[in-house]
């Protein structure tokens, strides 16, 4: 679409990114595939995969979350029964529409059962794919998870060598972990400047630009970070009187765009998410001298975020992630919103409340589905969540 | 002449069909269903039996070249049947209402109910004949719809003039209505025919030459005999049907098999009920090889309109058409009957027209009903879309333009008579366990 | 005219129950069970809590530890209809109305007194041994059951065979826990030391009672099938899979039942059902998926009563696979350990669980397969209308799906399981008839 003439900077890097967003056949990832021979590309689902080991074999890691709001299932409806979530009928629906038919692998990492028999049912409906479970250790010590993560990583790193038909070496994994340090870098500071000022820095925006991290090499996508950070820094726009909230329970099925618009538009400032982890998995920067994989799987074990697919084996630190967060973006609340259906957010959530409550922390619940439409009661939830805070805040 | 019955006890409605042994159906019934199956099934099935001898009118005037015009003969004849019908429960109603004037509600007025009731029914006889006139709407064909809405226009007039309450003659008649509807048909079929056939040959001036050779033709039509040979029942499971286990076939295979005689190249068989959305594929012979079906949410099915048309406050048969006018269909992801009112509403009130709303719907039913056949194996050439929804245009436009996205050029067949197809499929059963074609039933 | 059809009642006489007789004797395993655990606090014995996929009752037996396996616990509550309220309670406390009912099961149970089927107080956990196989909701689980009794619990990861197999990484990788983790946990919470020739001694057990589990399995590739290899089956799996395995109670149970089970194959006898012997067999059917358990008795009773008889299932595998050549191998205590967590049925890939089920079709000769999904469970139900298409086309047989839950009784629809099992049955009939239309 033709960009009008007085738009600010921001509009015009968040429409790029929304136009990325809105493309289900993705053709920005074709485009890059054709610009050369024997490029390949490989689609991940969520929640976290070692992108580094992809982008090192001169490959696209392209993250598959679904379908969204726009995709109508026809086919993927048969593959799935009503009570089961709809990230995996609108992936399959993705799949057998042919608008995955440039990727060459996927991978399912391990985060709930849905997802996980996903990756044996994509083994059989596209056999030409290469299509591997990822598997991440729930033991977190160095020579037992550790040792066993690492062989999952080379059995990648030699599967992936396979593909391109030449060994990855340990200085493209070193290169590339360098890449992906700058870019989990940008994502914080993007983070940061939402905590800092969020209404110079909309939840919906973030959430965009942060998703073209999906689809763009990392590179690009950087590049597109720096721009949107130095215009959004920029641009002045009016403060809310929002309160400010942690969103969680969203790090798989995805919410419609509106879904997070609508809660902005009812009072509550979005400081800290969950959306697409594997942007900010990994927490500070990854070494890049020595053995890279090793690297990698330290990081895994002792630097990564806590989500409900990732056991705590501590029972006092269960829960305490999202005090944490509350607490270092300065917010007031926390929204739990997990889709219909999702065993992992939903068997979680009675837990995380009872931590929440016990810290003294509000917080309210809904479902959603990434293809809701109704907005209204979600409007409804969270403004009355925004207006009690305020409302108790003044007490 | 051998003749073999399918019953299907519906949700709503209960039919049967008539099928003689060269496969052709010849006669077909309907009634609503009500709390005793059995009187719904025998009511269908007469019924059945009543078109069933039209149909042996029709070829024994045809055969003996009558000097006729066999369709407004026959539309004739049939009308005045019909009213002869009616006019036989209506005494029927007559007699049970009165029996019900007693005890102590009735104490002092008795007389006065009495006269007024026979009053009311004096005006319902003379305006019956009106009510079966060529060209006549009629806002429905059963007993209870017309008798009830006719009674309480008259009952209402008789008692304000006769100076009784109201309610009186609401309360006998409420009394009664069930108890005659539910009560079998009296009377001999063929006595009401000739009746009928009385009526018809002394008010058509145009057969009146011809009338004493009609009059034979009828006769021998009535002579035979439509032998009950076998019957096969089917209906929803929770409804404990009226007949023997070798008589009875699930409403699944009915289905496929009804489809398939319908349609012999058939393979895709889409039902849409009222509470309940079934997906069947069969194969060449009409054997059904897969089926899904909806049964735990009536979302998306025939009520789910029903509902909405409650909260527009329009007529059924009205939505198809309103949605007809739209051509940008909002897109409504939730066809949950329960929120169907709230989401209609919030998005009125968002100021999207009726007729995109009412469009989006009935896409959303029809992308719920693929979800099913998605689910049953899909869609394979051809297609066949049952139940009344398929009498819904914008319904139909919306499935054709999903088949045609998803499945490229799919045959997709639409019969006016869809209802019957699960009788009709148990009646293709009743012929097959008569002839002994083993179908592997228990004996 | 001919009258109509005759208008038919029926009222089955009332009949007493029939069980056989190992059901007998496994009810007393049973009910001896509860009462050691129940008598925990007096006794003084430790308690132990962990899952029946990957059911390490070997292991834990070593340290004097008793099982408490609450799956088996939630179903029990299923069996005996009080888990409807328990899962009420577990959703009035906040527990969704998406997620597993065994574990809302569990939470109601225990908000409710925690009250074992005796009448008597379930003991706290003393340590809550978290075998990670087969299932995600495991995990959350024994998350929500530390936070009630902040007592210590061990995770035992065990990997996913995504690509069909077992490979060396995975083996080391769980022996690794259980020498570092899991062993000296146990001692820890135990105060025993561990012996590792006990658990050969106790591997030694497991196989006989397995090798005869395989033989009561394999008997129903007979014509008729002696046995009922799901609802039946329930009962027979329950030594091997719970608190029992490698006992001698488990070695005579087995051995009991498979003797009683040869004397029916001897004499060409079916399955015993509650309402006694089932007639003559007319359809046999490997079926897909946990049964449903607060409505156990109707659901069997619609497939013998049309002669239906299970000749094999998947949900019998799901503590372990053994009809495939795998034993518990006393001459390598802790890899044998792992490759029993790691081949337990719900860890198999989707790939796997579809060859095992084409391989029962055909080994036991099914007229096709019945898939009852279950709501709650999407370890098992994700993915199965694609496993049912799969195994259709294979073997050229026909399937059925149906719809219900575990131990919540509000996703039991009686009449439309029927009318789904009905019509199924009657597409077999079809099928084997080759019926072809007379036009």
């Amino acid at each position: 679409m033709a960009t009008p003439v007085n738009v600010s900077p921001t509009a015009e890097i968040v429409a790029r990114a929304n136009e990325l967003f809105e493309d289900l056949s993705f053709n920005s990832a074709r485009k890059w595939k054709a610009a050369q021979p024997d490029r390949k590309v490989i689609g991940y689902m969520p929640i976290y995969v070692p992108r580094e080991i992809i982008h090192a074999a001169g490959m696209l890691p392209l993250g598959i979350v679904g379908g969204g709001d726009q995709l109508e299932v026809i086919h993927g409806d048969a593959y799935y029964q009503s009570y089961i979530c709809r990230i995996p009928r609108s992936t399959i629906e993705l799949g057998v529409s042919g608008r995955l038919d440039f990727v060459d692998g996927m991978l399912f990492p391990s985060i709930c059962d849905v997802i996980r028999n996903l990756s044996g049912m994509w083994k059989l409906m596209f056999p030409h794919v290469y299509s591997r479970y990822f598997d991440v250790p729930q033991n977190y010590r160095d020579d037992t998870g550790g040792n066993f993560y690492i062989n999952e990583l080379a059995e990648l790193r030699l599967a992936l060598s396979e593909l391109r038909g030449k060994p990855i070496s340990d200085d493209e994994l070193r290169q590339s972990i360098a890449l992906y340090n700058e870019n989990r870098k940008l994502v914080r500071e993007l983070y940061a400047l939402r905590v800092e000022r969020p209404w110079q820095a909309p939840a919906a925006e973030v959430y965009l630009m942060v998703r073209a991290g999906l689809v763009l090499p990392v590179e690009e996508h950087s590049a597109l970070l720096r721009e949107y950070l130095a215009a959004a820094r920029a641009e002045e726009r009016p403060k809310r009187d929002n309160c400010r909230i942690v969103l969680t329970g969203m790090f798989c099925e995805q919410p419609p765009l509106n879904l997070i618009k609508s809660l902005e538009l009812s009072g509550c400032y979005v400081v800290d998410d969950d959306l697409m982890l594997v942007t900010r998995w990994l927490i500070g920067d990854v070494p890049v001298e020595g053995d890279p994989l090793q690297n990698l799987a330290l990081a895994f074990l002792h630097h990564s975020e806590s989500t409900a697919a990732k056991y705590e084996p501590n029972q006092k630190e269960k829960g305490q992630h999202l005090v944490r967060a509350v607490k270092r973006s300065g917010a007031e609340g926390v929204i739990f919103a997990a889709p219909s259906f999702c065993d992992p957010a939903l068997l979680d959530r009675p837990m995380l409340q009872h931590v929440l409550k016990d810290a003294g922390i509000p917080y309210i619940a809904f479902k959603y589905a990434e293809n809701s439409g109704q907005m209204q009661p979600i409007r409804e939830q969270a403004g009355t969540f925004a207006d009690s805070i305020k409302l108790w805040s003044a007490a | 002449m051998k003749t073999f019955v399918g019953i299907d006890l519906g949700s709503t409605t209960t039919k049967a069909v008539l099928l003689d042994e060269d496969r052709k159906v010849i006669g077909h019934g309907i009634t609503n269903s009500r709390s005793n199956y059995a009187t719904a099934a025998r009511v269908a099935s007469q019924e059945a039996r009543v078109d069933g001898q039209f149909t042996l009118f029709r070829r024994a005037l045809t055969d003996a070249h009558a000097q006729v015009e066999l369709d407004t003969f026959l539309g004739a004849l049939e009308r005045a049947f019909r009213l002869e019908q009616f006019l036989e429960q209506l005494d029927d109603l007559e007699q049970t209402c009165v029996g019900q004037i007693q005890g102590d509600r009735f104490a002092k007025v008795a007389s006065g109910v009495k006269d007024s009731l026979a009053e009311v029914f004096k005006r319902l006889r003379a305006e019956a004949p009106e009510l079966y006139a060529p060209g006549a709407k009629r806002k429905s064909d059963f007993f209870r719809d017309i008798a009830g809405s006719r009674y309480h226009a008259h009952a209402e007039e008789v008692a304000r003039s006769a100076g009784l309450p109201y309610d009186l003659l609401l309360n006998v008649y409420d009394k009664s209505i069930i108890e005659v509807e539910n009560r079998p048909p009296a009377g001999e079929l063929s006595d009401k025919f000739r009746r009928a056939l009385g009526r018809v040959l002394s008010a058509e001036s145009s057969v009146k030459a011809a009338a004493p050779d009609i009059q034979k033709m009828i006769e021998s039509a009535l002579a035979i005999d439509l032998e009950e040979t076998y019957l096969v029942g089917t209906g929803y499971g929770r409804v404990t049907l009226p007949f023997s286990k070798e008589h009875i076939r699930s409403e699944i295979l009915c289905h496929g098999l009804g489809a398939h005689m319908m349609y012999p190249q058939t393979r895709t068989v889409l039902d849409i009920g009222g509470q309940d959305t079934k997906g069947i594929q069969i194969d060449g012979s009409g054997i059904v090889a897969n089926f899904q079906m909806n049964d735990r949410c009536a979302a998306g099915c025939g009520r789910y309109l029903g509902y909405i048309a409650d909260e527009m406050n329009m007529g059924l048969h009205e939505l198809g058409p309103m949605a007809m006018k739209s051509d940008r269909p909002a897109r409504i992801n939730s066809t949950c009957t329960v929120f169907a009112g709230a989401e209609l509403r919030d998005r009125l009130s968002l100021g999207e027209k009726r007729e995109d709303i009412l469009a989006g719907l009935h896409r959303a039913i029809i992308l719920r009903a693929i979800s099913i056949i998605s689910r049953s194996g899909g869609i394979t050439n051809e297609f066949t879309f049952t139940g009344g929804v398929a009498k819904n245009e914008a319904a139909v436009r919306e499935l054709r333009k999903v088949i045609k996205e998803n499945y490229g050029d799919v045959t997709i067949n639409i019969n006016p008579d869809s209802i019957y197809t699960g009788a009709l499929g148990a009646a293709e059963f009743a012929r097959r366990a008569h002839l002994g074609q083993s179908d592997g039933s228990q004996q | 005219m001919t009258t109509a059809t005759k208008i038919v009642t029926s009222r089955a006489p009332v009949k007493e129950v029939i069980k056989d007789a190992s059901m007998m004797k496994q009810k007393e395993m049973m009910a001896a069970h509860y009462d050691r655990l129940t008598s925990a606090p007096e006794t003084g014995a430790k308690v132990a809590a962990t899952f029946v996929p990957g059911n390490l009752n070997e292991l834990i037996m070593c340290f004097d530890l008793l099982n408490n396996l609450p799956e088996v616990n939630a179903i029990q509550s299923g069996l005996r209809r009080v888990s409807g309220s328990y899962v009420l309670e577990a959703e009035k406390i906040g527990h969704s109305e998406d997620v597993c009912t065994y574990v809302k099961s569990d939470i109601g149970m225990m908000a409710k007194g925690n009250i074992a089927p005796n009448g008597k107080k379930f003991p706290n956990p003393d340590v809550l041994l978290l075998s990670y196989t087969g299932c995600f909701t495991f995990m959350k689980w024994f998350e929500l059951l530390r936070e009630q009794y902040k007592c210590e619990t061990i995770m035992l990861h065990t990997p996913y065979m995504g690509d069909g197999k077992i490979t060396k990484n995975m083996i080391d990788y769980m022996v690794k826990q259980l020498k570092d983790d899991v062993i000296p946990t146990l001692e820890r919470v135990s105060g025993v030391k561990f012996d590792i020739d006990r658990l050969r001694e106790y591997l030694k057990r497991s196989t006989k009672a397995e090798d005869d589990l395989v033989k009561v399995l394999q008997s129903a590739k007979a014509k008729p099938s002696p046995i009922d290899a799901y609802f039946g089956g329930i009962y027979y799996i329950g030594p091997i899979f719970g608190a029992f395995r490698g006992t001698q109670d488990a070695i005579d149970y087995y051995r009991f039942l498979r003797e009683e089970i040869e004397d029916r194959l001897a004499k060409g006898q079916g399955p015993v059902t509650p309402d006694g012997d089932m007639g003559k067999e007319k359809y046999r059917l490997v079926v897909e998926g946990p049964p449903n358990y607060t409505s156990f008795r109707q659901f069997w009773k619609m497939f013998y009563d049309e002669g239906a008889v299970v000749v094999a299932s998947s949900y019998t595998k799901v503590g372990g696979v053994y009809d495939f050549g795998f034993r518990h191998d006393p001459d390598k205590p802790l890899e044998t350990l792992a490759e029993y967590c790691l081949g337990v049925y719900t860890n198999r890939s989707l790939p796997m669980r579809i060859d095992m089920l084409v391989n029962y079709i055909n080994e036991y000769e099914a007229d096709g397969l019945l898939i009852n999904s279950i709501k709650s469970c999407n370890s098992f139900s994700a993915g199965q209308l694609l496993m049912m298409r799969e195994v259709e086309k294979r073997t050229g047989k026909p399937a059925a799906f149906v719809e219900s839950d575990l131990v919540d009784p509000r996703y039991f629809s009686a009449a439309n399981i029927k009318n789904r099992l009905e019509s199924y049955f009657q597409m077999v009939d079809q099928k084997r008839a080759g019926a072809s239309a007379a036009a």
